[in-house]
């Protein structure tokens, strides 16, 4: 039996309210659009959303058990470099591991789980991690740009103690686009907007959903529940229910009040909240649309029951602050030139060093003195000075270390200080130095913080952020921030 | 034992230029400008001095010092470490001479930070893609954040108490017609300034400054012939850490181990026994009003988180029991970061002599200079002790 063994979802901390879009712009036709969505903060992209989903769904899971990792987005920072690569090493994957890069779609999500099934079914694989994330812009002040909001979610499939049992899929492909981007776009393009959804999703994903129950002799009222992704006019997710004939509480809620429409992202999002609810014998139809569409029988088995604590859709909506204003967004999104700070400018990026200090940087791995036990690790303040560690900092012993994961340890603020000097997108720049629990102090750039709230002692987590982006050089540079303990 | 450098030494000659934004003169015309000075004070002909150390941190190889004073094809070195630079040319001029591989030699220190037309100091080479963007004030301002947390002092009291240092340190330099700024300061605009990095304010923070300064040193027993009154080196220490502050636990970030430990070598150098009552002045390394304020701890001229006490007594003042920065300090005299270490010593050279003018403190017997380099941290630290 095939299906999904664990899941996780991410939202970002920051949510901003539809209202300041009106306050910026006006209205579309003088209305403004209710709710607020998720935006991701100036130093998250696709791979660190991605990054957060899957160590929510590996919470308490062994990552060398996993024997392949496809990553979905529309939204890649890279064209030619593979996200579930760099993710790979993050999350302490197995040298051997399957990754690919699903993208171009906004079924991408569902195309990789697709996949992964297959493998799974096929048995060359027995557990393969599903992400998806995307962030899609929209150009400024058009109803679009308010649609769109920033997350993403992960599911572990695998043949074993498996939660929901994937019964039965059915797909659709079409080369109808009534939204897209060229690889040279920066926001998205649409045809008129009727023409898209009465060609485009009214017609395809209820196509898929039809040929699904038809495939397997299927109504509407074997489901527990509707787990449909919605078109950004969120009007036409409604009217796809109401055609299948189901009553309004069986339709999982796509998310457009409270975090926006997450591309390739929104179906498995919707997923993970669904699966929240669940209760063993539930059948889901789980279905996505982009492209054509894909369409899942799901049937949630006792083992739902034993999911650990996870922090889901659930808690990471529950955790939010508001996005101050909408000037804020557009710095984020660098959709504004500002000044830019009279700092010095950032030297070359070093390929050859980010490739030596890959376990560092990417998983936040530092050493474990073996002569006298104390954790240790050294990073960026000191300009990647002493990197590796080789000589003991307490014992002076020599290279007598084993590796020792800092990523998943809870630490402390020991000293900070908020930087306004600093060159940041969002300053003041707060930094901490913090101890870890366990041993081990070092330095690192605090994100996703109110700076009137942090303090000495203040308990903080580390997670995985982009730091910078090398414009010359075309080189994301990534690295572990502190951020309060999230949820 | 190693022996030291005691008494070994003596510096015949110092020059030091104007510090400030010194926007009508070169890195060059600095070098000349404080190379000439120290040279006419010793009472020698360039072509007298045998060989040359340059220390800059922004500047480039040793050819900036030979090209600017056109020495005739002698030996230059230069020498980089951090903001102790300056420092760090003199000890090995020092070291020279007193090897006796050469009679006299020149130490200098420059640089040129305000041509970089940005605010602070100069950027790194290469970016491994893990550096925090961490300012220099933000490293300190930790250092206050945690002093203040530590001794119970909330931010008011704490910038309050670290305010006073500003305040008298522009009260000194206002009377050095070489520092970069010529005013006082009231308590109130420290208080009131902009936050650059929490707690710290723009007034706690030093100059960012252009400059130079230079010493022709010689071995001891050849200084009389230069001048009546030569400057004794007692101790010239330097101290480099090896992060245990940043990487351990250990570290309490109210205090900079490196200076603890120089200062304890430098006072073992110099058999100083007592520096509360030996050291008649010091010049030590302000680059932030909270720096200061640890210094005195870990130099022992205040007792662990006790240096409020001495503060608010006047302690340190120009007219108190042991002046720090009878010439501004790197607060209000500027700190081109080559050149700090070297200025400071300058101020003790003349203090020693009896040169100070409007700030001449009353009959000093040794002078200290203490120079940082990084972060509280992770410092390299010179202590330098002179006397006559």
């Amino acid at each position: 039996m095939v299906g999904i063994t664990s899941y996780g979802a991410y939202v970002p901390l920051y949510r901003l309210d539809r209202s300041e879009f009106f306050r910026a712009w006006g209205g579309i036709f003088g209305m403004s659009i209710p709710g607020e969505k998720a935006v991701a903060n100036f130093d998250e992209d696709t791979i660190t959303m991605s990054v957060e989903a899957a160590i929510d769904c590996l919470s308490g899971i062994d990552p060398k058990t996993v024997d392949g990792l496809f990553s979905a987005t529309t939204t890649s920072p890279y064209k030619d470099r593979q996200c579930s690569g760099v993710m790979s090493m993050v999350l302490d994957l197995r040298r051997d591991v399957r990754t690919m890069d699903v993208a171009n779609s906004l079924r991408a999500g569902t195309s990789a789980l697709t996949s992964a099934i297959d493998a799974i079914e096929a048995g060359t694989a027995k557990s393969i991690l599903v992400t998806a994330a995307d962030m899609i812009l929209a150009a400024p002040a058009g109803d679009f740009e308010q649609a769109y909001g920033d997350g993403s979610a992960a599911v572990l499939l695998g043949n074993e103690d498996v939660i929901a049992s994937v019964e039965g899929s059915y797909s659709v492909s079409d080369e109808f686009a009534g939204m897209w981007r060229t690889s040279d776009d920066t926001f998205v393009r649409a045809w008129e907007d009727r023409m898209i959804l009465d060609k485009g999703y009214s017609s395809i994903i209820l196509e898929a959903i039809n040929g699904l129950m038809k495939k397997y002799g299927l109504s509407t009222k074997d489901f527990t529940k509707m787990v449909c992704d919605s078109p950004l006019d969120v009007r036409r997710h409604s009217r796809l229910a109401r055609e299948l004939g189901f009553d309004e509480s069986q339709v999982q809620d796509p998310m457009f009040l409270t975090v926006g429409n997450t591309g390739c992202a929104l179906a498995m999002m919707m997923l993970v909240a669904a699966l929240e609810e669940s209760k063993p014998g539930d059948r889901i139809l789980f279905a996505s649309y982009g492209n054509g569409a894909d369409a899942f029988v799901l049937e949630v088995t006792p083992e739902i029951e034993k999911v650990g604590h996870r922090r889901g859709m659930k808690n990471h909506l529950a955790s939010k602050k508001p996005l101050k204003n909408y000037e804020s967004y557009l710095r984020w999104r660098r959709l504004v030139t500002v000044e830019r700070a009279r700092r010095p400018e950032l030297g070359p990026t070093t390929i050859a060093g980010l490739w030596r200090d890959r376990r560092l940087i990417l998983g936040l791995w530092g050493k474990k003195c073996t002569a006298c036990g104390t954790p240790q690790i050294i990073q960026g303040a000191s300009m990647g000075m002493g990197t590796p560690t080789r000589i003991c900092v307490n014992c002076q012993a020599k290279d007598q270390f084993e590796e020792y994961r800092f990523a998943d340890k809870k630490a402390k603020v020991f000293t900070f200080t908020q930087d306004n000097l600093a060159d940041t997108v969002d300053p003041p720049a707060v930094v901490t130095t913090v101890d870890f629990e366990g041993g081990g102090r070092a330095i690192f750039d605090m994100t996703d913080r109110d700076p009137n709230e942090v303090s000495v002692d203040m308990p903080v987590e580390m997670t995985f952020r982009k730091l910078f982006y090398d414009a010359p050089r075309g080189i994301h540079n990534y690295f572990w921030k502190t951020r309060p303990v999230r949820c | 034992m190693p022996e030291g450098i005691k008494d070994k030494v003596c510096i015949v000659g110092m020059g030091c230029t104007k510090f400030g934004e010194i926007w009508d003169k070169s890195d060059g015309d600095l070098i000349v400008d404080a190379a000439y000075e120290a040279y006419e004070d010793a009472g020698i002909e360039p072509k007298d001095v045998q060989a040359h150390w340059v220390g800059t941190c922004w500047g480039m190889t040793a050819a900036m010092l030979s090209v600017a004073l056109k020495t005739q094809y002698k030996p230059v070195t230069r020498v980089e470490n951090a903001c102790a630079t300056g420092a760090e040319a003199l000890r090995n001029a020092c070291y020279a001479v007193a090897s006796g591989a050469y009679d006299i030699a020149l130490a200098l220190g420059y640089e040129k930070l305000k041509d970089q037309g940005i605010s602070g100091l100069g950027g790194t080479a290469i970016t491994t893609g893990v550096a925090s963007v961490m300012t220099a004030p933000g490293a300190f301002a930790m250092l206050a954040t945690k002093y203040f947390a530590r001794y119970g002092l909330s931010p008011s009291e704490g910038k309050k108490l670290i305010a006073q240092i500003p305040v008298k340190n522009h009260h000194n330099g206002a009377l050095n017609p070489k520092a970069h700024y010529q005013r006082e300061l009231s308590l109130e605009q420290v208080l009131n300034a902009p936050i650059i990095a929490w707690p710290l304010g723009i007034l706690d923070a030093c100059g960012v400054s252009d400059g130079a300064a230079a010493a022709i040193v010689v071995r001891a027993e050849d200084a009389k012939k230069f001048r009546p009154d030569p400057v004794y080196l007692k101790a010239a220490q330097i101290c480099v850490g090896p992060a245990e502050g940043q990487m351990s636990q250990a570290f309490d970030y109210t205090h900079v181990e490196e200076t603890y430990r120089a200062g304890q070598a430098a006072y073992a150098e110099a058999g100083v026994k007592n520096p509360r009552k030996e050291i008649s002045m010091a010049e030590v390394h302000d680059c932030f009003s909270i720096t200061e304020a640890v210094i005195m701890e870990d130099l022992q001229f205040s007792p662990r988180g006790k240096v409020k006490e001495d503060i608010e007594a006047g302690t340190f003042n120009l007219d108190g029991e042991l002046p720090v920065q009878p010439d501004g300090g790197l607060k209000c005299f500027g700190h081109p970061i080559g050149a700090s270490g070297l200025r400071m010593m300058y101020e003790v050279y003349l203090q020693l002599q009896g040169r100070a003018g409007p700030r001449q403190i009353k009959n000093p017997q040794l002078g200290l200079t203490h120079n940082l380099g990084g972060f509280p941290y992770l410092s390299v630290i010179s202590c330098f002790i002179a006397g006559l």
